[in-house]
């Protein structure tokens, strides 16, 4: 199958799927409200639709697309079927961003806690940039991400323990689990921006990742500009992870299956990958989204806690699979 | 004008002299190879030559031009390589990879292109097959296929034959040989003396970073040099089928 006609089928997968999610929520409507909705969209029924469900459907798609898409840059970039977008910190980064947001008690303040989780993700983001243009080898790129996350989850601990507030205490808990509740349309558009900009360095980058597939050497010698792609994958993942983890806090496992359910379908190219790879970002993650909302819990599950609990055995799944391929 | 050239070229790793004022020259139409034991400087004296590792002292040049100086759509234009690494991370089919040699062509040329150079390696009929399925020595033909496919008067192989059964190790060197029969230069490092000696028109000895001997296989791998680089007493001997050495470790 085209790598073209891969995407068009997920497209419509993912338009039946937002519908549904649309369609479907705790509050079930009634045949007559669903046709209320649609004349009158500022009726009771058609708020429910467009401007509760509506966003909170989109701004999933878009940050699983963001992070299945960061996803496929960064298993490219490091010539690693295991990589992620968290691999390299910038989650971790994001998060201690929005932590110390709201233990500083800015949450009261408009777009602060999103605009410190993007922040917190950039500056981790260009730690890995410096330390990608000093070390070419992917195993010294992931060491190094594993300690920057490492760091930044023990900042984050540092902020839990000097918390006075137990309330804030659990605003950082809560969004550390990741969620796309209660997101508005002001939301989704805040975080196109910087994805836009991430998908964009990625694109210019794609070239040089099939490069990369031969190694560090041979792409020296193939007279793409590798130094800059290597730059711009990472910040183009970055700019993306950042952005989701703003919009929607830290959601795990998305970026790392979605690339692997596309793989095969475009023989393995790592740049012919990436937008399949969002598209089943996005699909994965209104999914989870809809399996949380739908599933008759007490406390509507969280986003995070839903992809951790499918992707974590998926990730075992993957890994024996990948090791079947290494040892043929 | 040579092809690739190095002026008392030193490379330091780790304060110990891995190449240690290397001069060397390589022109057009001809097959250099490069030998030496284990640790001796042969892939660090590549690497110099394409600019991929920082020199202490002399300079590298590619075209007759500075290879610091250029930039990286230049110097791709000027050398090619086969580094010594075969790991390959996707499982393409084997025509991508071998299509990457040709980046710097459209789309429909860098399939034609793959595809004729496949055909040199004999593997016209696995074109569409994933690269990972294959075995090693497969993989490694379809990685020269990619240095074949580029257009680079220079061709620059780490140790293009090795993994591979004697029939593809003859088959590689053949098809270097053609390709500098066609005009390009080609350096390469290799194991086995007796097919160097066999296929290459100059050979460069080195010995811990040092260039020990640089000059037609018979001469370069006199019994002197033998000794004092490869500890070996023996020479080489011109046999029916060609050169063979003959030697014993001492």
């Amino acid at each position: 199958m085209s790598a073209g006609r891969l995407s068009a089928l997920l497209v419509l997968a993912l338009l039946v799927l937002a519908a549904t999610a649309i369609a479907f929520g705790e509050a079930p409507l009634s045949g007559v409200q669903y046709v209320q909705a649609f004349r009158a969209p500022s009726s009771p029924p058609g708020e429910v639709l467009w401007a509760l469900r509506a966003p909170r459907v989109v701004a999933a798609a878009v940050v699983g697309g963001a992070l299945g898409l960061a996803g496929a840059v960064m298993q490219g970039l490091l010539r690693n079927p295991l990589a992620e977008p968290g691999v390299l910190g910038v989650s971790a980064g994001g998060g201690l961003g929005a932590a110390a947001a709201i233990a500083l008690g800015l949450a009261v303040v408009p777009g602060a806690i999103e605009g410190a989780a993007l922040a917190g993700a950039l500056l981790a983001g260009l730690a890995v940039i410096v330390a990608a243009a000093r070390f070419r080898e992917p195993e010294t790129l992931i060491l190094f991400g594993v300690a920057l996350s490492a760091f930044a989850g023990a900042l984050t601990a540092l902020v839990f323990n000097l918390s006075l507030s137990p309330m804030a205490t659990r605003d950082i808990l809560s969004w550390l689990m990741g969620s796309v509740a209660n997101r508005d349309w002001g939301d989704v558009a805040w975080a196109l921006a910087p994805m836009a900009l991430g998908a964009g360095l990625c694109a210019y980058a794609a070239r040089g990742l099939v490069m990369m597939t031969l190694g560090e050497e041979a792409a020296a010698l193939s007279g793409l500009p590798m130094a800059r792609m290597r730059a711009a994958s990472v910040a183009g993942a970055a700019l993306l992870t950042g952005a989701a983890v703003a919009a929607a806090g830290v959601i795990g496992f998305v970026g790392l299956v979605a690339p692997h359910l596309v793989r095969g379908a475009v023989r393995h190219d790592p740049a012919r990958v990436l937008l399949p790879s969002a598209l089943a970002g996005a699909i994965l993650l209104v999914a989870a989204d809809l399996v949380g909302r739908i599933l008759p819990t007490e406390v509507e599950l969280k986003l995070g806690v839903v992809t951790a609990l499918f992707g974590a055995p998926l990730f075992a799944l993957i890994a024996a699979r990948v090791a079947r391929s290494w040892r043929a | 004008m040579s092809a690739a050239g190095l002026e008392r070229a030193s490379v330091r790793l780790a304060g110990r002299a891995v190449l240690d004022q290397a001069n060397l020259s390589i022109e057009p139409g001809e097959v250099v190879g490069v030998v030496g034991p284990n640790g001796a400087g042969k892939t660090t004296l590549l690497r110099a030559l394409l600019g991929l590792v920082p020199l202490a002292g002399g300079t590298a040049s590619l075209g007759g031009r500075r290879v610091g100086l250029l930039k990286e759509a230049e110097r791709a234009a000027l050398a090619a390589y086969l580094p010594q690494e075969r790991r390959i991370a996707w499982s393409l089919p084997v025509w991508r990879i071998a299509a990457l040699g040709a980046v710097d062509r459209p789309s429909p040329a860098a399939r034609q292109a793959a595809l004729v150079a496949l055909a040199r390696v004999g593997m016209a009929d696995l074109a569409e097959r994933g690269v990972l399925e294959m075995s090693g020595g497969e993989r490694a033909r379809a990685l020269l296929a990619r240095l074949l496919a580029t257009r680079a008067p220079l061709l620059v192989a780490d140790e293009p034959v090795s993994g591979l059964d004697p029939d593809a190790q003859l088959l590689a060197l053949e098809l270097l040989r053609e390709e500098a029969g066609a005009g390009r230069a080609v350096i390469v490092t290799l194991h086995d003396l007796t097919l160097a000696a066999r296929a290459c028109d100059r050979l460069v000895v080195l010995r811990a970073g040092q260039v020990v001997a640089d000059g037609p296989p018979l001469e370069a791998l006199r019994p002197e040099i033998l000794r004092a680089a490869f500890s070996l007493d023996g020479s080489l001997q011109e046999t029916p089928a060609g050169l063979v050495l003959a030697a014993r470790r001492l």
